[in-house]
């Protein structure tokens, strides 16, 4: 009866894992697969929708021996992760359409790597932690090779793989030491621990180095933009989405549940990371050709952005970047979508800037979407980008880390460069060939146009979102 | 009785051994079986803790390491099977269209 009773609070994770299992067994009957996307699209649909009434509803508590919690940090990551993934699976269908490699295992995968994600995301024990950490690792390295024919495809696979599986490595340990140093690998238990000896901090700093790398923070981001570039496009835009959402709140609940006694000693590392990783990350963006590549670089400098707002270590910090997350996703999955189109539209396989001369004129909504999501990603006002750099940095300035919101505005400054670089070649260069791009599919065209608006709407009103937690 | 230290080290010298091994060998399998050595390290770790404090939560962890592993295992030795059938190597020096 308890188990039944903690899973009517845990629906999302479990009608992503019946989806997952259901577009399996379409696969083995070869049904149609415009079924399947349509049976991925409404399990996943389902699960975001269940997520947003959890969040409204506004009840919190542990679930299955004290392994998941539900409501509040967990609730909202769960509802930005199921986001994601709906937006990811009605964009898919076209594109892995076109490239040729539309099977219904890819929309398994993506509903069980949703699965782990929303454990991950709600985990209040290491050991669930771990779980759903692994459960979202081992699809992804599946999905970023999907294309296997393709030599960049399946090395951004095994460079995902290898680097990834290492990362577990520390993470792991960091947990076995936790585990020896407070007997115990509950949260709530490791946060009232008193006795910190050398085991506890050896494990403190494992568990970071693991989670730095799967947030992808300089000194430990190499893998990702030869993953990112590698993988098909809008799998791509699922990762830098939803993978790094689900990353990113278990770091809050990890640091704000486990170790939020420990400020003083993790916020000076956390600063050093977040100042490398944004000057990094925008600087080599600054010098991409390849747009995909600049976007790989882009998502690096924005965890740190994200990572300001947990050096702050506070309430207002954290939710800063739970806003900010959210923003991310509906920006970047958008941005995403539209490389993805340029990619595929008449088989030129478009990725460098060059390649995109003139292409703003035609399909000119798809090119005023994209330069929304491209504002937004600078952080220009009235875009949900920007409401969410200033939360981050707002609860910086209120914890006294005045250099870090400073260098966060002036790479922020830098990166307005290479976003604006992406825009003057759209419509201000011209082609040396003349081009003309296909329509696109109807359903594709309004989910960019879609994301575009919220872009805007949760830009104008933030607080539509904040106010929930 | 061979008490807890003495595990301890074992595996902090076996997880060393492991992570250099990541970071110097140059074939994707060595690198994958190097993964393996540091993640069973873990193990043994938290088997010794687990005896020691007489609490079976970290024996619970290492059957779900060991899930993890295998499943890694799976999928990984599929992408390097791939990896070779396109390449025709393992080297992972050879494998550099994706840089800067």
């Amino acid at each position: 009866m308890d188990l039944l009773h903690d899973l009517s609070y845990f629906w999302p994770a479990a009608i992503t894992s019946i989806g997952g299992l259901a577009a399996m067994m379409a696969a083995a009957f070869k049904t149609d697969m415009r079924w399947v996307n349509a049976v991925a699209v409404f399990t996943a649909l389902s699960a975001t929708v269940v997520a947003a009434s959890d969040l409204v509803a506004g009840h919190s508590g542990l679930l299955f021996s004290g392994m998941v919690a539900h409501g509040g940090t967990a609730a909202f990551g769960t509802f930005v992760v199921s986001l994601g993934t709906l937006f990811t699976l009605v964009l898919s269908r076209s594109y892995l359409e076109k490239i040729g490699h539309h099977y219904a295992e890819v929309y398994a995968l993506i509903l069980f790597a949703t699965t782990g994600m929303i454990v991950l995301a709600s985990a209040t024990d290491l050991v669930a932690l771990f779980v759903g950490l692994e459960t979202m690792s081992v699809c992804l390295y599946v999905l970023a090779g999907l294309v296997r024919e393709r030599k960049t495809g399946i090395e951004a696979a095994l460079k995902y793989f290898l680097l990834g599986a290492f990362s577990t490595g520390f993470l792991l340990y960091g947990i076995a030491l936790l585990y020896g140093a407070t007997m115990s690998t509950s949260l709530d238990v490791i946060a009232a621990t008193t006795d910190k000896g050398g085991l506890y901090w050896a494990g403190v700093g494992l568990l970071l180095v693991g989670f730095l790398f799967k947030v992808s923070a300089v000194p430990f981001h190499m893998w990702t933009p030869d993953v990112y570039q590698g993988a098909p496009t809008t799998i791509t835009g699922y990762m830098a989405t939803a993978a790094k959402t689900s990353a990113f709140v278990a770091f809050i609940l990890v640091l704000g549940r486990g170790l939020q006694g420990s400020v003083e000693q993790w916020a000076p590392v956390l600063e050093i990371v977040a100042l490398l990783t944004m000057i990094v990350g925008n600087l080599i963006a600054l010098v991409q050709h390849d747009v995909k590549r600049m976007l790989a670089y882009s998502s690096i400098a924005h965890a740190g952005y994200a990572l300001v707002g947990l050096t702050a270590g506070t309430l207002s910090g954290y939710d800063g970047v739970l806003f900010y997350l959210f923003a991310y996703t509906l920006m970047n999955i958008g941005a995403f979508a539209v490389l993805a189109y340029y990619e595929t539209a008449d088989g030129q396989e478009r990725s460098t800037l060059e390649q995109f001369a003139g292409l703003g004129w035609q399909q000119p909504a798809l090119g005023v979407a994209l330069s929304i999501f491209l504002f937004s990603l600078a952080g220009m006002p009235p875009f949900a980008g920007f409401a969410g750099k200033y939360q981050v940095f707002a609860a910086a300035i209120e914890q006294g880390y005045i250099t870090l919101a400073l260098v966060g505005v002036l790479t922020s400054a830098a990166a307005a460069f290479y976003y604006i670089r992406v825009m003057v070649y759209l419509y201000f260069k011209s082609p040396e060939q003349p081009v003309s791009l296909p329509a696109v599919d109807r359903l594709y065209g309004w989910t960019i146009l879609l994301l575009a608006g919220l872009t805007i709407l949760f830009g104008v009103m933030p607080s539509l979102i904040v106010n929930l937690f | 009785m061979i008490s807890l230290p003495w595990f301890l080290g074992l595996s902090a010298v076996l997880f060393t051994i492991g992570t250099i091994g990541v970071l110097i060998r140059r074939n994707a399998v060595v690198m994958f079986m190097s993964v393996e050595l540091m993640l069973n390290a873990v193990n043994l770790s938290l088997v010794a803790f687990s005896a020691h404090f007489g609490d079976v939560h970290g024996q619970m962890l290492v059957f779900f390491a060991l899930c993890v592993a295998a499943a890694e295992a799976a999928v990984g030795l599929a992408i390097i099977i791939a990896i070779f059938r396109n390449n025709l190597s393992v080297d992972i020096t050879k494998i550099n269209l994706l840089r800067w």
